[in-house]
């Protein structure tokens, strides 16, 4: 089966990790990257890689999508730049995965609720703490309710961008709202911390869940272990560091009185292909995107196949031209 | 009344740790009348890990922290009511009840190497016309110079007042000294010293960074605090007394304060034990204690070693999940060591 074109927007560092692990897909094929500045070596790095890359954006971008058949881009610039250009690339056609916290779409994790998301023109991948927490989360609710949730994400304070750091309070309620609206939790609390130490610290994320009276301890550690199995499957380095750790209450949350509470300790290491390894909250986001990518690919080209039965003759092909991956 | 530099006192919010963070609106009223009475400029009330902070990873609240500044606001005449606020666990945005409650101080406390994630936090405090005061915790783990970097970031924000925070209470008498003199001579704004008590300094630093040129001295009466507790506010006044510096606090009335409202409260901690004092030692986040010590009995293993192991991984403040983990391998370590002898 042919790849899917898909694009690039934003030339900065995950730009580049991302156009990397896309050129490992077998079914995403990148096509082009476009950036800002003409001098940015994310372009450069791009045209290496054999990219096609310029400095002229979004504009550029669009007036060739039909021809370059771009019908996924992956959004890497910043909120501002995404929400201005959400409507543009709708009409285009492509379908965008966002990985700024713009929430123009839908949050997404790919082992959680993709499935249910893969009509929308635009789905937003929350926050690397939302990508690592929110699966356990809703591996624990989909076996019992979860009155609170509340995680902790640590990460290595060079891994931090600039943007991150002058934004944590977006950080903190993004990934609150993603523990809810994704992971299930009535109520969900993030915690971020940054740490200095050299060497740098890999990615750590602790996950607290109340659990109601009557909680099966065996059933929820499976349902966890399956989970973050799923989820490595995509992100290679994420594990936990040990068996999830159950504490009997009772305890008063925010969410409302729990019989007793599983906590789940879990690091992520990263796959280092632009990224140090120690960053896996930033592998996390790119390596999640581009599953997300594939997955739309696939989906597309079911709807493409279901849309043209004549023109396929059985095998699903990639659609061609952008209109016809608009839902 | 004259005084030579401005005292907070944190009874109420890092004294909270001492108390698991279960104060009650009546012993808050006591509490700030007491200190009110006895000319305490200023008192900081809010979970011990700042605004947000009731939370499984650090202790869920008695009682919500804004019923409790509301219950201060009550009985204050002079005082000025602080709040402590970390990035990360609070939100900017938890600022604006406080000011609307009464809160006149907003202290925002970062690591002490990561102050640009304090940016938004201190500008919201500026507009809602209260001060900021830039907090520099752990900052044993970072040089003078180093220091001054980031201190001077917090004052480009727009603080008032920026503190050298021991919060391990590891600084000894130099180390205290030299960087409360950096940021003095590099800082246009106020500088302060929050002083821990592991190495039983606390005063001692409190006055050699007032020698310094400190405007603005932290305590917590009876030493109430994380850890081996803060430096205790009655002792620090009386000791600032018989050298002739001028607190503006009534020494008696500090003393009763601590003696006759916040000693009945029978703390589990604030005293210099085997464990207060590795953490000191070891440099090690005050607040961790009383977590280190349920996770060394729920997993059967010394709270010496978990702080010591978390000394060595150079944990910053906040990181109290990571406790759990630190104890859960130890316990594993220790079970394979004895399956092979």
């Amino acid at each position: 089966m042919p790849k899917v074109p898909c694009a690039i927007v934003g030339s900065g560092n995950i730009g580049t990790d991302l156009l990397m692990k896309l050129q490992r897909s077998p079914l995403l094929e990148p096509v082009a990257m476009v950036g800002i500045d003409p001098t940015s070596e994310g372009l450069a790095r791009a045209r290496e890689l054999g990219v096609e890359a310029s400095p002229e954006g979004i504009d550029w971008l669009l007036e060739r999508a039909a021809h370059l058949g771009v019908a996924i881009l992956f959004e890497a610039t910043t909120a501002r730049v995404h929400a201005a250009a959400a409507p543009r690339y709708r009409e285009a056609g492509i379908t965008a995965v966002d990985l700024t916290p713009a929430h123009v779409g839908p949050l997404v994790v790919p082992t959680v609720n993709l499935e249910e998301h893969l009509g929308e023109p635009n789905v937003n991948m929350i926050t690397c703490g939302g990508q690592a927490t929110a699966p356990v989360v809703a591996a624990v609710s989909r076996v019992g309710p979860v009155p609170y949730a509340e995680i902790v994400s640590t990460v290595a304070s060079l891994s931090a961008g600039l943007g991150t750091r002058q934004n944590v309070d977006e950080f903190t309620r993004t990934t609150a709202r993603s523990l809810e609206e994704v992971g299930g939790a009535a109520k969900g609390k993030a915690i971020c911390i940054f740490n200095p130490a050299d060497p740098p610290i890999l990615m750590r994320n602790t996950v607290f869940c109340a659990l109601a009276d009557g909680y099966d301890e065996a059933a929820v550690a499976a349902s966890i272990e399956a989970m973050v199995a799923e989820v490595a499957e995509y992100v290679p380095g994420y594990r936990l560091k040990s068996p999830p750790v159950f504490d009997p209450g009772p305890y008063a949350t925010p969410g409302g009185p729990a019989a007793g509470r599983v906590v789940s300790l879990l690091e992520v290491e990263g796959a280092g292909d632009w990224f140090p390894p120690y960053a896996g909250n930033l592998d996390i986001m790119t390596a999640s995107a581009v599953r997300v990518g594939e997955a739309l690919s696939m989906a597309a080209g079911t709807r493409f196949l279901r849309n043209t039965p004549a023109a396929c003759g059985g095998a699903p092909s990639p659609p061609r031209t952008p209109q016809e991956v608009t839902p | 009344m004259k005084r030579d530099f401005r005292l907070t006192d944190s009874t109420l919010r890092d004294g909270s740790h001492a108390l698991a963070h279960q104060f009650t609106p009546d012993q808050v009223r006591s509490v700030v009348s007491a200190l009110d009475a006895a000319g305490v400029p200023v008192i900081e009330i809010s979970h011990g890990d700042g605004l947000g902070g009731s939370s499984f990873n650090y202790g869920f609240s008695h009682t919500d922290e804004r019923e409790l500044l509301r219950a201060a606001a009550e009985v204050r005449r002079t005082a000025k009511l602080a709040v402590l606020l970390v990035p990360g666990i609070g939100v900017a945005d938890d600022l604006h009840e406080v000011r609307e409650i009464g809160v006149d101080v907003a202290r925002i406390a970062v690591h002490c190497t990561e102050a640009d994630i304090s940016e938004q936090h201190i500008g919201l405090a500026k507009r809602l016309g209260m001060e900021a005061v830039g907090f520099l915790m752990m900052a044993h783990m970072t040089e003078p110079k180093e220091l001054t970097e980031q201190a001077k970031l917090l004052e480009g924000y727009g603080a008032d007042c920026v503190y050298v925070v021991d919060s391990a209470g590891a600084l000894t008498i130099d180390g205290a000294r030299a960087r409360v003199a950096a940021l003095k001579a590099n800082l246009g704004c106020q500088v302060g010293l929050h002083a821990h008590n592991n190495l039983s300094l606390a005063v001692a630093n409190s006055l050699a960074a007032y020698e310094e040129g400190a405007d603005q001295l932290d305590g917590c009466t009876t030493g109430l605090g994380a850890g081996a507790g803060n430096c205790p506010t009655e002792v620090l006044v009386a000791a600032c007394e018989k050298s002739g510096i001028a607190t503006g606090v009534d020494p008696f009335g500090v003393m009763d304060a601590a003696q006759e409202t916040v000693r009945p409260l029978k703390p589990t901690q604030g005293i210099i034990d085997r464990d207060g004092l590795i953490l000191g030692y070891a440099g090690v986040y005050g607040s961790f204690l009383l977590h280190a010590q349920r996770a060394a009995e729920r997993f059967g293993v010394p709270t010496a070693d978990i702080l010591l192991e978390l000394g060595r991984r150079k944990a910053v403040g906040g990181q109290e999940d990571m406790i759990i983990d630190v104890a859960v391998e130890l316990s594993r370590q220790a079970a394979a060591a004895a399956a092979r002898s």
